[in-house]
């Protein structure tokens, strides 16, 4: 199954197994994980989904879209060249996933 | 009645187990509050996400679990008591708490209470009614029944034209159906939006192959063996009278009425909505309310007078939710913010920051036969809301605008070559020192303020 790390803002770190399909940003919500507010619920509608993703996991995802890039432009805290939207990065089996969480979504 | 050796010890009883409940019962445990927590609604399935009912479930891209809020071992970790297919009918109550009972006749004893009742959908009671393929759409049973009659359905009827109504009909075109929009109004979302966004979505779905019918006049739901065959509509100015347009499905999306038959029960004030203040809190000064059955003083920074509203979206459930569990917990927290929505038909991304209510001017920019573009809404000059449409550039850009107290000149936003993030500036009006200095919405949301040393959390 998949796993996924999500490190915040003050270094904490909480691991999730995730299932196959499930987005980052749905495994984290489900799970009660903080730092990923998804208003939206998924629909990249709200930005406050935001997470930077870390080096060894940016293989595990395909590229941004164009409407993904968009919206990161309006995120709380700005961008960085590793910013995705979590409700965009879908999990494949087994995979694990490192992302780290901005200090706020909103 | 077993051995009750000490009396157990009372919490918290939410009422409506949906979005803005879940999001209370969350913030109360981010909180730090360690008391009991019931959430507790009459629907069977655990708390799940609505906007999606209109859009991707009914494509059968998603069910009621996956679209669940939470997982329950999420409530089972936090002891939060998630009690379903229970519909709370009687509330006794006083200063030091309640009891709360079911029609199942189980009771629910508190110390605290929150209402988040939400909405259910205005009905109308046109002859034909209830005959089968005539539905309304609030619940995922709803969607699951509306998703499977639209499967099979050819001619699909839409009764009103407004973000619920719009987006079904748009997704049924999309699978290839037959539509038609019947409208009572002489144009479309005209409760939300100015007359360019309507013109624009009317001109769109046309361009799609929906038929939009402004200003119908709904006589009756027509049908054979129990099953709806077509709407009848009124006599039109130079279009005859007495058409029956062919249905094999009726959606019904004509607004919704806040839920406030408990509250009134409770002999809380209730005006479009149980009435609330910035703090969440009812005229009892006990019960909190949130989300689409509360209405509250208008959460806008720069209140330009709108007074109160009643807010139906999802960001506002949350938002207030936020604010309800800190009330509840002594701590201060206001409800003031940007507040904001989007809806999706087809591959028309809708997304509106502000209220434009009270607005003065408005300001296209771009073109909307483009099918991207946004208008902007404008208040003695100053930006204060904005309908995005395909312009998440726009949005993100407005959003961060309002919030921070910013505009961008009316004369200058057009220019579609400057992102609008570029042109904006800082407020000339009187209270521009007001509005950047007014007390921003409580950020509650995770990474959590700490709970402050002293509060019953602490
Ligand atoms: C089809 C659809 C599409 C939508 N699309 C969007 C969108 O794109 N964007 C957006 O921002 N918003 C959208 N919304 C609106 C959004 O879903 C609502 O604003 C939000 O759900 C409000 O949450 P709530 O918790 O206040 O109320 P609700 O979601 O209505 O929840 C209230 C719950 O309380 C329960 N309840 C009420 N009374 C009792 C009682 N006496 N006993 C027990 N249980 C009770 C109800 O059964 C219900 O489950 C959409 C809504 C629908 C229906
Ligand atoms: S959850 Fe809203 S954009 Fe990702």
């Amino acid at each position: 199954m998949p796993t996924v790390s999500y490190v915040a803002f003050d270094g904490t770190e909480t691991i999730v197994t995730g299932f196959a399909g499930d987005s980052v940003m749905e495994t984290a919500v489900r799970n009660g994980v903080p730092g990923i507010v998804a208003e939206c619920g998924g629909s990249l509608s709200c930005a406050t989904c935001h997470v930077f993703l870390c080096a060894d996991s940016a293989g595990l995802f395909p590229p941004k879209l164009d409407l993904e890039d968009d919206m990161l432009d309006g995120t709380a805290i700005d961008r960085e060249d590793n910013s995705r939207l979590s409700c965009q990065l879908k999990l494949t089996d087994d995979v694990s996933v490192h992302v780290q969480t901005p200090e706020t979504q909103v | 009645m077993g051995d009750t050796t000490a009396a157990p010890r009372l919490g918290t009883l939410i009422i409506g187990n949906c979005q803005a409940g879940v999001q209370l019962a969350s913030t109360l445990r981010e909180l730090g509050d360690t008391d009991p927590i019931t959430l507790v609604g009459e629907e069977p399935h655990a708390p799940y996400q609505r906007p999606p009912l209109s859009k991707a479930f009914l494509k059968g891209e998603a069910t009621a679990d996956s679209l669940a809020f939470r997982t329950h071992d999420f409530y089972r970790e936090h002891s939060i008591d998630l009690v379903p297919r229970e519909r709370i009918f009687r509330i006794i109550r006083n200063a030091d708490g309640g009891v709360a009972t079911a029609e199942s006749g189980r009771t629910f004893a508190f110390a605290r209470l929150a209402l988040t009742t939400g909405a259910v959908p205005r009905t109308i009671p046109f002859e034909g009614s209830e005959l089968e393929g005539v539905s309304y759409l609030r619940t995922a049973t709803e969607a699951t029944v509306l998703e499977q009659q639209l499967r099979e359905a050819r001619n699909v009827v839409v009764v009103g034209g407004g973000f619920i109504g719009l987006e079904v009909a748009a997704g049924a075109r999309a699978a290839g159906k037959n539509v038609t929009v019947l409208e009572a109004a002489p144009r479309l979302v005209g409760r939300a939006v100015s007359e360019q966004t309507s013109e624009f979505y009317l001109q769109a779905h046309r361009r799609r192959g929906i038929r939009v019918v402004l200003n119908a006049q709904v006589v009756r739901f027509v049908g054979e063996h129990d099953r709806v065959t077509g709407v009848e509509l009124g006599p039109r100015d130079g279009d005859g009278s007495g058409e029956i347009v062919a249905a094999d499905v009726v959606l019904i999306g004509v607004g919704v009425v806040p839920r406030t038959e408990l509250a009134v029960q409770l002999g809380i004030e209730v005006e479009n909505g149980i009435v609330v203040d910035a703090r969440a809190l009812a005229s009892d000064g006990l019960t909190v309310a949130a989300g689409d059955c509360a209405n509250m003083p208008n959460p806008s920074i720069g209140d330009f007078g709108v007074g109160r509203i009643r807010l139906e979206s999802v960001q506002n459930a949350v938002e207030q939710a936020k604010v309800a569990a800190a009330t509840l917990l002594g701590l201060p927290a206001e409800h003031r913010t940007v507040p904001w929505f989007w809806s999706d038909q087809a591959d028309l991304k809708l997304q509106i920051a502000g209220l434009s209510g009270g607005h003065d001017r408005v300001v296209l920019r771009g073109e909307p036969d483009s099918e991207k573009f946004s208008v902007l809404y404008y208040r003695d000059g100053r930006l204060i809301a904005a309908d995005c449409i395909n312009s998440p550039l726009d949005f993100m850009a407005v959003k961060n605008a309002l919030h921070r107290g910013l505009s961008v000149p009316a004369d200058v936003a057009t220019d579609t070559t400057v992102p609008l993030k570029k042109l904006f500036v800082a407020v000339e009006t009187a209270d521009a020192g007001r509005a950047v200095a007014a007390p921003v919405a409580v950020d509650l949301a995770p990474p959590a303020v700490p709970v402050p040393a002293g509060s019953p959390a602490a």
